[in-house]
């Protein structure tokens, strides 16, 4: 930046690059004040990038130290002095099933959300009318805006009873695919259902990334394909989306981070259960840890808590693994990202 | 004072920031400031008391607590009374550290955590009952609005070994109705309640063995349907057909209910009858002076009872360091366990008044707080 050479005498150069709306207006007293108002910017802003990382460091710290009088106790005393732990044989015993269902269901909404989204976005930025565009981004944004408790209440509410035919249908008649087996729930208060609010939920992220990449591409890498004699689907084959491809990734990552630590819709509409189990149409299946979290916390005592802080220690480290692929893949093809 | 565009952002994102990570480790904050209570006296609504107290508990006695708040701050105008609702075990866990000034609980203090108590206090820790409520098991089912169940048929529908509505046990007891051969689905808790102690301790208890595992907060089977809270399980057996599960009689609403089998009669979850098999359990004598706990007895015989119930205490300190506090929640549970406290909590939230005797005993372990 070029705020660090700011000169005594300021040039107007570095003055109209910091404050280009008028900085006689914002400044009253002498001239070297000018200085100190963008010394104190700069420590503004790398204090706030400093803050991002304590705050990590400290949610770090307060997990693993909240953390460790479970982590740290042998697991017959543990499984014996907490309840919650009844039916397994230690704290991985406990948490695996958990992780397994947080991963499977987010899976599911990822696998469900991006199709859509992709085909959200190349509609947005390269079908569609520029005002129907804008209107339709819009209202894509507005879906990031509802709160994750009305997509729980309408999930459980609204679209299980919608949605339960269809489960016992997909049961009865394609129940040989092992994600359909099992006994189907008669509430549909399942995983699949989960799985689709939370898509709903991912959705909005995932088409605005996106929608950024594609608008993008190289406007002559478009006109060269148009000018071969492509169709627009296969100028969009051939150039956007060869070109947006690490980034519609990483939108999905992003995506994919908020599905795994979404609570409320999952706390809402799942019958928990805390087995390995593909069975997304059969209640007491699975469960996440967020959602497994916000439920037990209420009545747990002061070890059961600390159990439940070391499972969400596990999702923190989920998380940080998902969102470090995500880096990785975006740092792979620099040109574009918005991230660097 | 004028503030820059920049730094009047960077002040409201760091304000944001700092809430977000207060709010973080709020598990072990304390309900607010500590209790301010000024002790004057006087004031202008009759009421001699004044200041404000903290009680953190269980949310079975929201509904109830907000109806004896508002009685209590009606007579006492100077004094403020909050009760947050996080549940029973974080209740009993902040009365323990020294958090609450007194404890809303579905369970009385085990025996450890009155040692434990013992130290916050400084002096022994007591339980008072304050609510009692039947829990009705509650089903879903068209055409059907009542059914006689025995707790070992209850036991056997939510263990999984009775699966159909016309089963030969659940015909047996209800000659009368018409019973669909579809599936029956049971839906419980999912998290942490007292409603499922209970629950399951009359399962346990008068299910002739039907029902092995011993009572807890936590459901001890696994899968099955099951919801969050208690509304979160209505709407888990509303939504579905078939449907049954458990919870407070007052939150059954056009659900059709259980009567329960006692001796040889069924009686249904009301609030006479919660009171009457409260009249007919006994107390249990390992407690201490003023610590007033009822063994509910689950298998009692006794006509027009209903033993499926819940009994809520408030725990507090026999002694306070402070006086002036010592007199407010004094105040508050002699209230609470009035006729006319009792009176509207039962408006409020559909709970059994306190049998005669147990408001007695209850009033009497109240008067008896006092400040150090």
């Amino acid at each position: 930046m070029s705020t660090t050479q700011s000169p005594p005498a300021p040039g107007p150069a570095a003055t109209s690059s910091l404050e280009p709306a008028g900085p006689r207006r914002r400044r009253r007293g002498a001239r070297s004040s000018d200085r100190g108002a963008s010394r104190a910017f700069r420590w503004l802003a790398t204090g706030a990038g400093a803050l991002i990382l304590i705050l990590l460091v400290a949610v770090a710290v307060f997990l693993v130290i909240k953390a460790w009088p479970a982590i740290s106790m042998p697991s017959d005393e543990l499984v014996e002095k907490v309840g919650l732990l009844r039916n397994s044989s230690s704290l991985l015993d406990y948490v695996g099933p958990l992780i397994f269902g947080t991963v499977l269901a987010a899976t599911l909404a990822l696998i469900f959300a991006v199709p859509v989204a992709i085909g959200i976005a190349l509609f947005t930025s390269h079908y569609a009318p520029r005002r129907l565009a804008s209107t339709l981004g819009y209202v894509i944004d507005l879906l990031a805006a509802v709160p994750s408790v009305v997509y729980g209440l309408w999930g459980a509410l609204v679209l299980s009873p919608i949605v339960q035919p269809v489960w016992a249908w997909l049961n009865e008649n394609v129940g040989w695919f092992p994600l359909f087996a099992g006994k189907v729930s008669p509430t549909a208060r399942v995983l699949l259902t989960v799985a689709i609010v939370l898509a709903v939920m991912i959705l909005p992220i995932i088409t605005a990334v996106s929608r950024e990449v594609f608008l993008q591409t190289p406007r002559l890498h478009e006109e060269a394909a148009l000018a071969l004699g492509a169709t627009r689907w296969e100028m969009i084959r051939m150039a956007v989306l060869p070109f947006g491809r690490s980034g519609v990734i990483s939108a999905a990552m992003l995506g994919l981070g908020r599905a795994l630590g979404e609570t409320m819709a999952v706390l809402m509409i799942l019958s928990p259960g805390f087995l390995y189990s593909f069975h997304i149409l059969e209640a007491g299946q699975q469960q996440s840890i967020a959602a497994n979290i916000a439920a037990q916390f209420p009545e747990a005592d002061p070890l059961g808590v600390s159990t439940l802080i070391a499972t969400g220690l596990a999702l923190f480290a989920i998380t940080l693994v998902v969102n470090v692929a995500a880096r990785a893949i975006v740092a792979r093809r620099k040109d574009f990202s918005g991230a660097n | 004072m004028k503030l820059s565009l920049p730094s009047r952002v960077g002040a409201v994102a760091l304000a944001g920031v700092l809430a977000l990570s207060l709010t973080a480790c709020g598990s072990d904050d304390p309900v607010g400031d500590s209790p301010s209570a000024s002790g004057t006296t006087g004031g202008n609504g009759g009421g001699s008391l004044s200041g404000e107290i903290n009680g953190v508990g269980s949310s079975a006695q929201e509904k109830a607590m907000d109806a004896w708040r508002a009685g209590f701050q009606s007579a006492n105008p100077d004094v403020t009374v909050n009760y947050d609702p996080q549940g029973s075990s974080a209740g009993r866990t902040q009365f323990i550290e020294g958090g609450a000034d007194w404890a809303g609980s579905d369970s009385a203090l085990k025996p450890e955590e009155l040692t434990q108590a013992k130290e916050t206090c400084k002096s022994d820790a007591i339980d008072i009952p304050v609510y009692v409520s039947p829990i009705a098991v509650v089903f879903n089912l068209d055409g059907v609005t009542s059914l006689n169940l025995s707790a070992e048929t209850i036991a056997k529908i939510f263990s999984g070994k009775i699966t159909k509505w016309d089963d030969e046990a659940i015909k047996a007891d209800n000659p009368d109705a018409t019973l669909p051969s579809s599936d029956i689905t049971p839906v419980h808790r999912q998290d942490g309640s007292g409603t499922t102690k209970n629950f399951t301790d009359y399962l346990n208890k008068a299910g002739n063995g039907a029902w092995a595992d011993e009572a807890g907060d936590d459901w001890p089977l696994q899968g099955g349907e099951s919801g969050t809270g208690t509304s979160g399980l209505i709407q888990a057996v509303q939504g579905g057909q078939g449907t049954i599960g458990y919870a407070d009689e007052s939150a059954a609403g056009s659900l059709g209910k259980v009567s329960i089998k006692v001796g040889d009669a069924f009686v249904g979850p009301t609030a006479e009858a919660a009171a009457v098999a409260v009249d007919a359990s006994p107390r249990d004598d390992t407690r201490g002076t003023n610590d007033v706990v009822v063994k509910v007895d689950r298998t009692t015989t006794a006509a027009g009872a209903y033993p499926l119930i819940l009994v809520s205490y408030a725990v507090a300190c026999s002694t306070y360091p402070d006086a002036a506090k010592a007199d407010l929640v004094k105040g508050l549970i002699s209230f609470i366990v009035s006729p006319e406290g009792q009176a509207a909590s039962q408006a409020a939230a559909g709970s059994a008044p306190l049998p005669d005797a147990l408001a007695a005993d209850a009033k009497t372990a109240a008067d008896a707080i006092k400040g150090a």
